[in-house]
């Protein structure tokens, strides 16, 4: 395997949450405390991304796929667990130490009507950025990168002088991407790029994403509740239920023998032109709430399979074969 | 008789520079039962085309010109009034997000109950065994629980669920859906395509499904409606629009799919985007984007009325009668 760029180690993330006007108090070592309600986003997770990769996080909305994005580019700090680029830690950095690193790792959101300065016009975004990270280009070199950035994303260079408001949602995002491409980036983390954009529009956007791959030798962490882009786009997908992860798998290997009962209801469930051979599996409920996760496997309420283990006990991701990881008590007794 | 039957309507939003025609020549039939998709893209017009359906097209935007003939009475020219009087009991329809559809103040089952008493003179009890019945059939756990619940307490994809319990209480003869499940995770959007499915069956009640997904389309209508800025281009039966589609834009939809293309081989893109309707091209609005453009589509209009068979219907030139065409070209 090539060698790790990213390495996410056993993370945690917790948040706090506002109780209104009157918290509960417990009455710990002879005093009233405040007992602070926290939704565990993330819930102990581990995973290496190799250079070159496009690692694909699936999940259904509140899985926790987007907090780990915010996490690895350094948005969020993590409760526990360490994250380390290159082999260099980078999670406990202050935000003037983290600096050098946003150069590598940039990031793509989901909404470009959000995500651009309004009242920047297209050089000025890319220029503030190229200006940032690389002090020493002269005016005319500055100005020479973000042609070159705008033509390598296929925009016509004579539109630098236009404000976002005069581009469709398809060329926003376009924009975003030359602002990450700009300052040369190793990885590029990218949350649901595509979720905003039309059928026709995201066909051209991932065709750029693939493109700028190859040109510019880039690993992505890809964020997306689409497995029909994953399936596409990725070459590696880790499938995320409530903070943990369920199943890392190769993706032909995921979509054509998908092991975890969530993975296999979750492919079952997309909608496909042909009418489907089998029924979609059904899921019980819908996805419990991260302010109280279920005891034992996260899983447990909607799964069919569960039994009393599963109830009790949480499952670890165990390797199941070639680089496949699954974490299901099922899979590991042979049951599923 | 057909259930619904719309002539030519047209919509307009009126602008300091002239009118804006948003929807055109909309022409279609929807018969009992039966269940119809609407699909395109954003801007396509096919919000519009529902709002129009139901007269809640608001002001500066207005129905030009056309008839909604329902259940054999043209809805245009009826008083708001008597528009009340259909919507929600005859014509209902569910909206993208639940959460903005229900009334966060007032509980469900008082939003449920409120639609009864509008349409029908019940008593409280009688009233409110009719909503738990409906929350029932939308298979909700413990329905009298989640009657005097607010929206806020419960869950995305239940919330969606009582919105379509509320589109079903009167039992109305036509549910205009617009992408219902655009909102929710892909597996509660197969539970709640199912349970609309399974019950508009039941109730013999019609459907226009409105999505950006032919995913969805695909397993759930009988025929489908495809538009492109404010006019349909295509319609037919949904399996020979999906397998056997005519028009270049149909086509350039479905190839643009990841699931049309092997993994990891570059995506069949349609070059640009939807032209707004304040500067539609000439002619056909597709033929700046289309790769098998003729002389004829810059400036003249392809008529729906191009028909491949009795059922399959397509607005393009590349359909044109052999006689037509080689005057054109």
């Amino acid at each position: 395997m090539k060698p790790a760029l990213l390495t996410i180690d056993h993370l945690y993330k917790r948040f706090n949450v506002a109780q209104g006007l009157f918290p509960k108090f417990s009455f710990k070592k002879a005093r009233f405390v405040a007992q602070q309600a926290q939704v565990s986003a993330i819930n102990g997770v581990s995973l290496e991304i190799g250079t070159g990769e496009v690692l694909c996080v699936v999940g259904e909305s509140g899985s926790g796929k987007s907090t780990l994005a915010r996490i690895v580019m350094g948005l969020l700090r993590p409760s526990s667990g360490t994250i380390k680029y290159c082999q260099q830690r980078i999670d406990h950095l202050s935000a003037r130490q983290w600096m050098p690193y946003r150069k590598h790792m940039q990031m793509i959101f989901q909404n470009p009507y959000a995500s651009l300065n309004p009242r920047m016009t297209v050089r000025q975004t890319l220029s503030e950025a190229i200006r940032f990270h690389f002090p020493a280009l002269s005016r005319a070199e500055v100005n020479d990168k973000v042609v070159s950035t705008m033509l390598s994303v296929g925009m016509q260079p004579d539109w630098a002088s236009r404000y976002p408001h005069e581009f469709s949602g398809g060329q926003k995002q376009r924009i975003s991407i030359a602002r990450a491409l700009a300052v040369d980036p190793v990885l590029l983390v990218a949350d649901e790029p595509v979720s905003a954009l039309d059928v026709s529009v995201q066909a051209q956007i991932l065709n750029l994403m693939m493109e700028t791959r190859e040109q510019h030798a880039l690993t992505y962490l890809f964020i997306t509740h689409d497995l029909s882009v994953v399936k596409h786009f990725g070459t590696r997908v880790v499938v995320m239920y409530l903070g943990s992860f369920c199943e890392i798998a190769p993706t032909k290997t995921l979509f054509s023998h998908p092991q975890h009962p969530y993975t296999r209801a979750l492919i079952s469930a997309i909608p496909t032109l042909t009418p489907h051979q089998t029924k979609p599996i059904p899921l019980f409920g819908e996805i419990p709430s991260a302010l109280k996760l279920p005891a034992g496997c996260v899983f447990n309420r909607r799964c069919s399979y569960a039994n009393q283990r599963c109830q009790s006990e949480k499952p670890e991701l165990k390797p199941v074969g070639d680089h496949i990881y699954v974490a299901c008590h099922g899979v590991e007794e042979n049951r599923i | 008789m057909a259930l619904l039957e719309i002539n030519h309507l047209e919509v307009r939003f009126a602008s300091k520079t002239g009118d804006v025609r948003v929807l055109q020549d909309l022409c279609f039939q929807l018969e009992k039962g039966e269940r119809v998709a609407i699909v395109g893209e954003s801007g396509a017009g096919k919000s519009i085309a529902a709002f129009a359906i139901l007269k809640l097209i608001s002001r500066p935007g207005f129905i030009h010109r056309g008839e909604i003939v329902f259940e054999g009475q043209d809805i245009v020219p009826l008083s708001g009034r008597a528009m009340r009087h259909l919507r929600g009991n005859r014509i209902s329809m569910i909206f993208q997000d639940p959460m903005t559809t229900l009334n966060p103040v007032l509980t469900i089952g008082t939003q449920m109950v409120e639609s009864l008493h509008a349409h029908r003179s019940l008593s409280k009890k009688q009233a409110r065994d009719i909503a738990i019945d409906k929350l029932q059939q939308v298979q909700i756990a413990s329905p009298e629980k989640r009657f005097d619940q607010y929206p806020h307490e419960i869950s995305g994809g239940m919330r969606q669920r009582i919105v379509i319990a509320i589109a079903l209480l009167l039992n109305p003869s036509l549910i205009i859906a617009d992408e219902p499940t655009t909102a929710l995770d892909v597996t509660i959007q197969a539970q709640i395509m199912e349970l609309l499915m399974t019950l508009c069956e039941s109730q013999q009640c019609s459907l226009i499904l409105i999505s950006h997904d032919l995913g969805v389309v695909a397993n759930t209508t009988h025929k489908t409606m495809v538009m492109y800025a404010g006019r349909i281009i295509e319609m037919g039966p949904t399996s020979a629009i999906i397998h056997d589609a005519q028009h270049p834009y149909t086509q350039g939809l479905i190839r643009a799919l990841p699931a049309s293309s092997q993994p990891g081989q570059r995506l069949n893109q349609i070059p640009g985007s939807m032209p707004s309707p304040q500067h539609l091209p000439s002619g056909c609005a597709f033929h700046p984007r289309c790769g098998e453009v003729l002389q004829a589509c810059s400036h003249a209009l392809p008529s729906c009325t191009y028909r491949l068979n009795g059922k399959h219907r397509v607005a393009c030139h590349l359909f044109t009668p052999p006689l037509i065409s080689s005057g054109n070209n």
